[in-house]
């Protein structure tokens, strides 16, 4: 016996009660599985960078390649941080006010945090 | 959600420990370090590009005691979130779900986020000649 109790509208949108969707679930392992790659490159590009003076690394920040893969690494580091972070904040802080107010003040600071990091990346690329 | 003293679920205090829980446990926990961890890298960034006044100011903190106990434990914190992170994109193909199969997977995310914890440090306190 299949019954299905949801209006056949709604069934249609498949957005569920959160009328989002997938989108938090889906968009939560895209950016994980960008991060895979986007992370590990930058770890073995600053072991590289090790005990390397400061000209250097600039020179190699400034590298059109790694700059573009270092500012797709914060936009998605950042997207991914909220996510999670989001969902942690939903799960155990229990006074509403509080809740919102965290779930705000991530948003803000992960925004933020994201558009300085590429700031200071475009800096060293086009040498200003 | 309500305020009513009474117990919440999952009872953890009714569980015996199993390896598995750790692991879901770890794998926010973890998640929350490299959030934080991620303003630092910023910082880094912002460093280079304010001049070599500032990035020494940089390195002279990742490089004291402290600013190093904080990099192991963000190395370790890495490790962990990206091998149990590929653990559970593993998982959402429907793959591993057995019992043994999870509880396998479960301690593999762990022994590999160690040995690559310790492999990096040892190529760091080397001097970067592996």
């Amino acid at each position: 016996m299949s019954r299905d109790l949801r209006n056949p509208l709604a069934r249609a949108r498949g957005l569920g009660s959160a009328k989002e969707g997938v989108s938090h679930w889906m968009l939560q392992r895209v950016t994980a599985l960008g991060l895979v790659f986007l992370t590990v490159w930058f770890v073995v590009t600053v072991l590289g960078l090790m005990h390397s003076d400061y000209a250097t690394a600039r020179a190699t920040l400034a590298k059109p390649w790694n700059a573009v893969l270092l500012a797709a690494l914060l936009i998605t580091m950042f997207r991914h941080a909220v996510l999670g972070l989001q969902v942690v904040i939903e799960d155990y802080v229990h006074t509403r006010w509080l809740e919102v107010v965290s779930l705000v003040l991530i948003k803000f600071i992960a925004v933020l945090a994201a558009l300085a990091g590429v700031l200071a990346v475009l800096r060293v690329a086009l040498g200003s | 959600m309500a305020q009513t003293g009474r117990p919440l679920s999952p009872h953890l205090q009714v569980y015996k420990w199993q390896v598995q829980m750790v692991t879901s446990i770890l794998h926010r926990a973890t998640g929350i370090v490299l959030a934080v961890g991620s303003l630092l890298l910023v910082w880094g960034l912002a460093a280079v590009a304010a001049g070599p006044e500032a990035f020494a100011t940089f390195t002279d903190c990742a490089g004291s005691p402290l600013g190093m106990v904080v990099l192991f434990g963000w190395t370790l914190a890495f490790f962990y979130h990206l091998a149990n992170g590929i653990r559970h994109l593993v998982q959402d193909t429907g793959t591993g779900y057995s019992i043994p199969a999870f509880v396998r997977s479960s301690w593999l995310s762990i022994i590999v986020s160690i040995v690559l914890t310790v492999a990096v440090w040892a190529y760091v306190l080397a001097g970067g000649h592996a």
